[in-house]
């Protein structure tokens, strides 16, 4: 009970605790014959790790660690169409700071930076805009990456940017969608998925409605879970009773924050903003259906794509991973990071070979920031 | 990345384009209310808390949530890296001015 003692509320962390076992062993669930819950959101991830949840609970519970960390599904082609728009001498490449260090074939964002590329780290797209209308003779480009939590900021951006008439901002697209890698998961038959933690903030935007497939379609129970430590831990005994129970529901344990029905201004801007692109590629877990937005037609004027003659579907850019690394494999859950042989050794925070070891929310780079902890926890 | 930040509105500094200023922590950041707005005035906002992501204002909560979240965020390092990223874009935009100027 080590880090239970670091809760705002000790008590009731314990009292979870308690139920969550209790409720294991119901299941009948051991070391050996685990439940699976997948969380899906990298600030879960983060979370999980950064108060040793995974070493609270009972063996008979494994997380398996879901896709949910935008920089680090991020395909190396997509790096490298970055730093192919960021070196034109005209542009100046806007990115939030979490994208800089993700290895592309030949660089990463910071090498281009130091290689001279004007290349800034901006913590909002609003401030893309406010770089574009300073320098009206520079073309500034604003690198979009996320999931839904992210997507309305960037399509308000664009609206403003359209009402604003300004000629000099275009958004570079890379968002992506929570549900179809679940499903794509879901379908992989090489998984066990028992039992999902949902994306709290994702679904502060969309609602709690897109994830009905997998409680409906795949019989397998879902919550939306908050980021406190006490609202992962409720949110697992809920998925825990549902399964004790025979039950598939999509629950919301994040009320507080999340209203079912989600945000309708942002999702009513997206939907002007955005369409479906047929496919998405995602490290490690290919292309993905209908899995990625990309800026209408009616927008078009705002699309990096279109204005550089650049990404997704320009060409065949389909890159393989360093050889050796196996971050699709532990994307998908078929291995602990531990496993990778890279891991610790060749591919570190600092010097990161896969994308899953560069972002704070990257299944890898947790279990090396909290490997100590868990030295420690194992004595 | 998806984490919100909790801050409060404190002052309407471009209704027309919907930005408002929200103290976070101290620090004070420019914010887009329009996710927010429902239907309200601008000028109505201030005093409301909400979860701030990417500088938008992406859902209303209570003070008291706001500041559960906030405590577990310091404890995760997460506000200190939220506030660095708002410091170090505003430095990167004032820097800027200053180019402008001369």
């Amino acid at each position: 009970m080590k880090y239970a003692d670091e809760f705002r509320d000790p008590v009731a962390a314990k009292g979870l605790l308690a139920k969550i076992e209790a409720v294991t062993n119901e299941i009948g669930a051991t070391a050996d014959k685990p439940v699976h819950i997948m969380e899906i959101c990298g600030g879960h991830t983060h979370a999980i790790f950064r108060y040793g949840l995974h070493k609270l609970t009972p063996p008979g519970i494994e997380f398996i660690h879901g896709p949910g960390c935008p920089v680090c599904v991020l395909p190396m082609s997509r790096v490298d169409e970055c730093v192919e728009i960021a070196e034109q001498p005209s542009v100046i490449f806007c990115t939030f700071g979490d994208a800089m260090r993700v290895p592309g074939t030949k660089k990463s964002l910071v090498q281009a930076k130091a290689e001279g590329a004007d290349i800034r780290m901006v913590y909002s797209p609003l401030d893309a805009l406010e770089l574009a209308r300073r320098n009206p003779e520079r073309e500034v480009v604003f690198f979009a990456l996320g999931f839904e939590t992210t997507t309305p900021s960037t399509a308000f951006s664009i609206q403003q940017a359209a009402s604003d008439g300004l000629t000099n901002f275009s958004v570079f697209c890379n968002h992506i969608t929570v549900p179809p890698p679940i499903k794509a998961l879901l379908d992989d038959p090489y998984m066990t998925l028992d039992g999902f933690v949902g994306p709290g903030h994702v679904s502060m935007v969309i609602g709690v409605r897109p994830y009905d497939f997998i409680a409906e379609d795949y019989n397998k129970p879902i919550v939306v879970a908050g980021f406190e430590p006490l609202d992962l831990l409720q949110s697992v005994l809920m998925v825990l009773e549902q399964i004790r129970d025979g039950r598939a529901e999509v629950e919301n344990q994040y009320s507080r924050v999340v209203p079912d029905e989600g945000n309708p201004v942002s999702i009513a801007a997206c939907d002007d903003v955005y369409e479906m692109r047929e496919r998405f590629e995602w490290r490690g877990l290919g292309e993905i259906d209908s899995s990625g937005l990309k800026i209408r037609e009616k927008y078009a004027a705002f699309d990096a794509e279109k204005k550089f003659g650049i990404g997704y579907g320009a060409e065949c850019r389909f890159v393989q991973e360093q050889e050796g690394c196996l971050c699709g494999d532990v994307m998908t859950g078929r291995i602990k990071p531990r496993q990778c042989p890279k891991f610790g050794g060749e591919c570190t925070p600092e010097t990161p070979l896969g994308a899953l070891m560069v972002s704070s929310e990257g299944a890898c780079s947790a279990y090396h920031q909290y490997a100590e902890f868990e030295m420690e926890a194992a004595e | 990345m998806c984490l919100g930040i909790p801050g409060q509105i404190v002052e309407i500094s471009d209704a027309e384009r919907k930005l408002a200023l929200v103290d976070v922590s101290g620090v004070k950041r420019e914010v887009n209310v329009a996710p927010i707005l429902e239907g309200a005035k601008v000028e109505d906002l201030i005093g409301v808390w909400t979860l701030i992501h990417v500088g938008f204002a992406m859902s209303r909560i209570n003070e008291e949530e706001a500041e559960k979240t906030l405590e577990i965020l310091r404890m995760m390092g997460e506000v200190h890296e939220e506030l660095e990223a708002m410091k170090a874009s505003e430095a990167m935009l004032a820097g800027e001015k200053v180019e402008a100027a001369e």
